[in-house]
């Protein structure tokens, strides 16, 4: 084994699933090495949620194996218990493309609602580093806000600093600026570029190729449920070797 | 004319009297405890065991389907023939409270249903249970939905409550009939009985827009 393979965080071999007959994935390999970024691009109904939605328990592959920090792999091939389950949607936090915070809370509720419930933490503790989360993305002063009072560039920053303040390993992005207003993509793209810098382990589904360029040290394209290409940035997005690659890139790129 | 004038004055505290120390004890109790039954059910019906969601929806549909005022006969005539002997009190409170759960448990549910499915999988990747989601994300959403039909469903109880007078139950119409009886004067009566839950009603109503305001605050107006 080569020192990179032993610095992975994540590991996927064999990711299967199909909804009622229709095969998602068939058969996805990922390797995401600690303090790396992998970009996942590909047509919509690639089954690049599906991927995500697996690494976070939100949805349980048919089969295929799941390995996240130390310790823990998954084998979805046999039966796999709860607490199994537990562990792994544990180990990462989702950010989602409709920011999906909770509408009846202040921003500083929805942050500190996982650590608190769920972890345990001590709640002093924890509102001091929400605070400081909240500051380094631009949004001090607004912790008593409500979400509806915030735009969708706030939101989804709210968003990230919620998945932060869990403390995981992984990092999961569903293509976090889609839902925003062009003029306010750049503030949350600036956000996630810093956690990359700060050596966090992200996987990013995204449509904004300048941008996976920038972050990612692989970038992934998928089509239909496969991994047709992987590598890396610079070789996958202007070079790449795939046909359907080269094709989608370009019609992503001169959308007229 | 006079007279008609004195008989309302004087008959007024009784039927007030009657209305707090019957009416609204009355409504009051069986609306929480109806509300309790209403939760369960609702999750009944929403559970993936299909014998649960059976059993909730047998339960929803004979409360539907049949007239409260049967279900009141039925608990307090027709118990005590198994044996079962309930004071009017307890017979009502049953009652209204059987009648109130069937109806708020479709509102119940129908508010958890509206809860946009992100909002329990965002839960989910914090890593709460089934059970933290539903008290700490779910239903505090739920009840701002369900607020306005279950205030409705509180009104039409003050006013069922009067059907209590039929067994015996000391409440706001049974003591308007009392005076009634005596006084042989029914249409100045049962129009100030009238009145008086018009005005109780009105009272709720002001009540509701105030509980709706304040549950509003976190969404856009
Ligand atoms: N819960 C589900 N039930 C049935 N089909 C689904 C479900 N989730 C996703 N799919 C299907 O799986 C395919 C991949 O979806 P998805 O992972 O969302 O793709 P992408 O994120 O790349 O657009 C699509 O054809 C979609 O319709
Ligand atoms: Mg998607």
């Amino acid at each position: 084994m080569s020192p990179t393979e032993d610095a992975a965080l994540l590991e996927v071999r064999g990711l299967r699933k199909a909804f009622g007959g229709h095969e998602v994935l068939k058969d996805i390999d990922l390797t995401v090495r600690r303090g790396s970024v992998l970009a996942l691009i590909g047509p919509s109904g690639s089954g690049k949620t599906t991927v995500l939605r697996c690494l976070n328990g939100l949805e349980t592959p048919d089969g295929g194996t799941v390995a996240v920090g130390g310790g823990l792999s998954v084998d979805f091939g046999a039966k796999v218990s709860r607490k199994e389950l537990a562990a792994l949607r544990d180990r990462s936090a989702m950010v989602f493309q409709h920011y999906n915070l909770f509408p009846h809370m202040t921003v500083l509720q929805n942050v500190i609602e996982g650590p608190v419930q769920v972890q345990k933490r001590p709640r002093a503790e924890v509102i001091a580093e929400a605070e400081q989360l909240l500051a380094r993305v631009g949004l001090e002063g607004r912790s008593g806000s409500y979400p509806f009072e915030l735009s969708g560039g706030q939101q989804q920053r709210v968003g990230i600093v919620r998945a932060l303040a869990l403390k995981p390993q992984l990092l999961l992005f569903d293509e976090p600026t889609s839902a925003l207003d062009p003029e306010l993509v750049g503030d949350v793209l600036t956000v996630i570029k810093e956690l990359a810098d700060e050596a966090w382990t992200m996987v990013i589904v995204t449509h904004e190729l300048a941008f996976a360029r920038q972050v990612a040290d692989e970038v992934i394209f998928m089509d239909g449920g496969v991994v047709v290409e992987r590598g890396h940035p610079d070789t996958v997005l202007r070079d790449p070797a795939e046909e359907r690659t080269r094709q989608f890139v370009h019609r992503l790129l001169n959308p007229f | 004319m006079d007279n008609k004038w004195d008989l309302v004055w004087s008959s007024l505290w009784p039927i007030v009297q009657g209305g707090l120390t019957g009416t609204v004890p009355l409504a009051l109790a069986s609306f929480v405890i109806g509300l309790v039954i209403a939760l369960a059910v609702a999750l009944m019906r929403l559970n993936r065991n299909r014998v649960l969601s059976a059993v909730g929806r047998f339960y929803v549909s004979v409360i539907r389907g049949t007239p409260l005022l049967v279900q009141l006969f039925v608990i307090f005539f027709g118990l005590p023939s198994v044996g079962i002997q309930l004071d009017p009190w307890p017979s009502a409170i049953i009652a209204f409270s059987l009648n109130v759960g069937g109806y708020a448990a479709e509102i119940i549910r129908a508010a958890i249903l509206s809860v946009p499915k992100g909002q329990w999988e965002a839960a989910h990747t914090i890593g709460m249970s089934g059970s933290q989601t539903l008290r700490r994300i779910v239903l505090p959403q739920a009840a701002r939905v369900s607020v306005p039909p279950l205030s409705n469903t509180f009104i039409s109880l003050v006013k069922d409550t009067s059907l209590a007078s039929l067994i015996l139950v000391t409440e706001l119409f049974r003591q308007a009939q009392q005076v009634a009886a005596f006084s042989q004067e029914f249409m100045v009566l049962y129009v100030e009985a009238a009145v008086v839950y018009w005005v109780f009603c009105t009272i709720l109503s002001a009540g509701q827009s105030a509980l709706e305001k304040r549950l509003d605050r976190y969404v856009a107006h």
